[in-house]
């Protein structure tokens, strides 16, 4: 018998945590990395599959010391971990889904996507190995990975390095990257979706 | 062994944080790219708030690290034009997929496997950047 006060701890993460919640975690995370002398930078990881996969015979930007940069692979593993306890063992009341706002719903339903407001998915339904069959499902999952992969070496950051590490060290060139990640955003949102949905 | 689990850990907690926070959420991207909710902004702007604290902390104190090492806070470069470029190109991707990359692990863990195609992807773009990276203005 599990006691009573662990499963209120239990239902007290499960439910959805707020920004001031989240934001210090992340704050905290970066702290915990800098103080293991590490820096909080995800996207990193790339380059160091890249260059464990040979990538170093085809370009110098892949001759590096990437053995020393196993840290940052475990904190992707633990990040997966962390993924498949959230989803397993602290679903919400109301199940695994984004509280977006009344205007959000309203904005999908003008492309087509059609939800009752407080039933909007996690995660919309084209996140599945069946969209593989659809144009559009390549577009958003093997296209927009690659532009993530390009756009955060080109730009020397994602938004681990440059939004949460680089602006924490008031850094200007981490300001121009997110006035970039921001930029290219809206780009997306506003002219390219009506396009594709 | 323990060097390995406390990365794995910090890991775990991030991961467990943006998916209760919803941060992993295509619809709550989407919602932030229309400014239509505090609550990405909230997140991203009270992480940076306090790291900034964190960081000056950290500088005026002395802070070392575990190892007892001084911390070392990297420095980026002094320009601009890879950072509007490349952020502009990751925008674009991270509108599309809905998931920068941390998400992209934790919602790979949590259990949408086809991301595998998005994380093959995203490994192929850092390698045709990394060719032709002597090409681009930075």
């Amino acid at each position: 018998m599990i006691p009573e006060p662990l499963l209120r701890v239990h239902e007290w993460i499960s439910q959805p945590w707020p920004w001031y919640v989240a934001g210090p975690m992340i704050a905290l995370i970066m702290f915990i990395l800098l103080f293991f002398g590490k820096e909080f930078g995800i996207s990193a990881n790339f380059r160091v599959m890249c260059a464990a996969d040979g990538a170093d015979q085809f370009a110098d930007f892949f001759k590096f010391d990437w053995q020393s940069q196993g840290w940052n692979l475990l904190v992707a593993v633990g990040a997966m971990f962390g993924g498949y306890i959230a989803a397993h063992y602290f679903t919400p009341a109301d199940g695994h889904i984004a509280h977006v706002s009344a205007a959000t719903v309203n904005s999908l339903r003008q492309l087509g996507m059609t939800y009752e407001p407080g039933q909007v998915p996690l995660m919309p339904e084209w996140y599945c190995w069946l969209s593989l069959f659809t144009w559009r499902g390549w577009l958003i999952l093997a296209g927009g990975g690659f532009l993530v992969g390009f756009g955060a070496r080109y730009a020397g950051g994602c938004t681990s390095g440059h939004a949460i590490s680089g602006m924490s060290a008031l850094q200007l060139g981490s300001l121009y990257a997110v006035i970039g990640f921001f930029l290219g955003g809206l780009f997306m949102t506003y002219l390219i979706f009506p396009l594709i949905f | 062994m323990m060097r390995m689990s406390r990365y794995i850990l910090v890991g775990m907690l991030f991961g467990l944080t943006m998916y209760k926070s919803e941060a992993v959420s295509w619809f709550r991207i989407f919602e932030m790219f229309h400014f239509q909710s505090f609550h990405m902004y909230g997140i991203i702007g009270s992480a940076v708030g306090l790291g900034i604290l964190i960081v000056q902390w950290i500088k005026r104190a002395r802070l070392r690290s575990l190892e007892g090492k001084e911390i070392i806070i990297p420095l980026k470069d002094k320009s601009w034009k890879r950072y509007i470029f490349g952020g502009f190109i990751f925008g674009l991707g991270w509108a599309l997929t809905g998931a920068c990359p941390g998400p992209m692990f934790v919602l790979l863990g949590s259990g949408y496997t086809v991301l595998v195609i998005y994380l093959l992807a995203a490994i192929t773009g850092t390698f045709v950047y990394g060719l032709l990276r002597n090409k681009l203005p930075h």
